[in-house]
């Protein structure tokens, strides 16, 4: 049986009147690629942020339902958003390094976790940045401005931030989407093998990038979870017809 | 005038509806060859059997090899999915199974030409009815291919047996007749020769319930493969 990584029971999302996400339930499996599809305004990204609460900061947003992760669900009141985000790390559609150098950039969440001791960072840093498959490339730069770095670099340095807090899920929202073709390739290649340590779930409009790399695909329509398995499954014989028209592009 | 323009769907759907006129076309020349090599048989026609060893197996080749590049590009340029995916894996499949009735129909027409120049068989009337329902059986799969029609797909399974049945009965009673005849070689050659015309028409009906298989998958998604 695959573990949970993160169990959606229920969930519902209003901004003020508008219910954006309808009676959500599913479970993303751990250590495995999640990709969540659909037409523009579908709710995907609404959702994809509900993992690590980032929709906490809207205007008259109203939640319910339960998202469990580590057993504990992650809207009761207790849980603290800041270890919230370093257990569930989040890479944007744009590459979105701090104006600072590539050091700092991997060792932001290494401060605020409160971890010191030089060595250490060091040591998570070059980890992190070698995981994100960055470190060749920076290695004798890293007091270098993270904004010399090229698009593709920038968003590696990205995930290399979001890994050195030592996250059990990543979230990815459109990761690739203004990214060239050979940048895309490599961000793909590395998040199929950042699942062997952490829990992906990825928002994309790209289909062919969901069916080429993630293991499991959800399939949201007008805030419904339409259809949710396998992505061979998925892919070849969707359920609904709904999914099936929306794979052969006949909306969205 | 960008609401009139044609979207990738469409063309994909435009492809695909060629894609099965192709198909439909490959199988019409089978079907044509079947009973060129059965007809030319019955009738002794020797042109009739020429024409499918000469003529229509060099066409068929064309055609099988057309329909599968035009299988490969339309996966390449449409990146096809769900049910579109399963059409065209399915032609591919179809394509295959067309290709090796054609080169049955040739097997039939080569024995056929060497019993035509001997005397009138007596096995030719049973060869007819293996020969009919074979046919029937290849047409309504490539209908249920083209309409969709699983419940048409699954009745043409079910009439295998049928064709197995008849194709035993005539190798049954060839070999009974043979252990009869043992030092008449000519008859033993002659009956060899029915055998393999029934083999081969019985090898077709199979094929044919290859592509009602690949059609209840092209529709449902199901295999039922196998026992499935």
């Amino acid at each position: 049986m695959v573990k949970n990584g993160l169990k959606v029971e229920k969930l519902n999302l209003w901004f003020a009147d508008k219910h954006i996400l309808k009676d959500i339930s599913f479970s993303i499996p751990d250590k495995k690629i999640t990709a969540v599809i659909g037409p523009s305004g579908c709710g995907k990204t609404t959702l994809l942020r509900c993992f690590n609460r980032m929709n906490d900061m809207a205007d008259n947003l109203r939640i319910k339902g339960k998202i469990i992760l580590d057993d504990y669900n992650i809207y009761e009141e207790k849980v603290e958003l800041s270890s919230l985000r370093m257990k569930v790390g989040m890479v944007f559609q744009k590459p979105n390094p701090f104006p600072k150098s590539i050091y700092e950039n991997v060792a932001f969440g290494l401060h605020i976790k409160g971890i010191k001791d030089r060595s250490k960072v060091l040591g998570i840093i070059e980890k992190s940045l070698k995981d994100a498959w960055l470190w060749e490339e920076v290695k004798d730069r890293l007091s270098s401005s993270a904004m010399e770095l090229s698009g593709g670099q920038q968003q590696r340095l990205c995930i290399a931030r979001a890994l050195a807090t030592n996250p059990e899920v990543i979230l990815f929202d459109e990761p690739t989407s203004a990214l060239d073709p050979q940048a895309t390739a490599k961000i793909e290649e590395l998040i199929v093998e950042l699942k062997n340590s952490v829990t992906v779930v990825q928002v994309t409009h790209n289909i062919g990038q969901a069916a080429r790399i993630s293991d499991y695909t959800a399939f949201l329509y007008l805030g419904e979870l339409v259809e949710f398995g396998t992505t061979e499954k998925l892919f070849t014989v969707p359920q609904d017809k709904r999914t099936e028209e929306y794979l052969e592009g006949k909306f969205g | 005038m960008k609401g009139n323009s044609v979207k990738g769907w469409q063309m994909l759907e435009e492809r695909i509806k060629s894609l099965k006129k192709e198909i439909v076309n490959y199988a019409s020349l089978v079907e044509s060859m079947i009973e060129k090599s059965i007809d030319g048989l019955y009738k002794r026609q020797k042109d009739l059997l020429k024409s499918v060893i000469k003529e229509n197996e060099d066409k068929a080749n064309e055609m099988e090899m057309r329909i599968e590049e035009h299988c490969i590009e339309t996966i390449a340029q449409f990146e096809p999915r769900a049910k579109n995916l399963r059409l065209i894996i399915v032609a591919l499949k179809m394509n295959n199974d067309l290709e090796r009735m054609a080169d049955h129909a040739v097997n039939i027409a080569d024995s056929a030409s060497f019993l035509i120049e001997l005397p009138k068989e007596t096995f030719i009337e049973e060869i007819l009815t293996l020969a009919d329902e074979t046919k029937k059986m290849l047409k309504d799969s490539i209908e249920s291919f083209i309409e969709g029609d699983t419940k048409k797909a699954e009745e043409v399974c079910k009439r295998d047996d049928v064709v197995d049945d008849l194709q035993d009965k005539i190798i049954k009673a060839l070999v009974i007749n043979m252990c009869a005849e043992p030092d008449s070689l000519d008859s033993i050659d002659q009956k060899v020769h029915i055998i393999i015309i029934a083999k081969n028409l019985e090898r077709i009906a199979d094929l044919s319930t290859n592509i009602c298989e690949d059609t209840i998958y092209m529709v449902e998604g199901k295999d039922i493969k196998h026992g499935n």
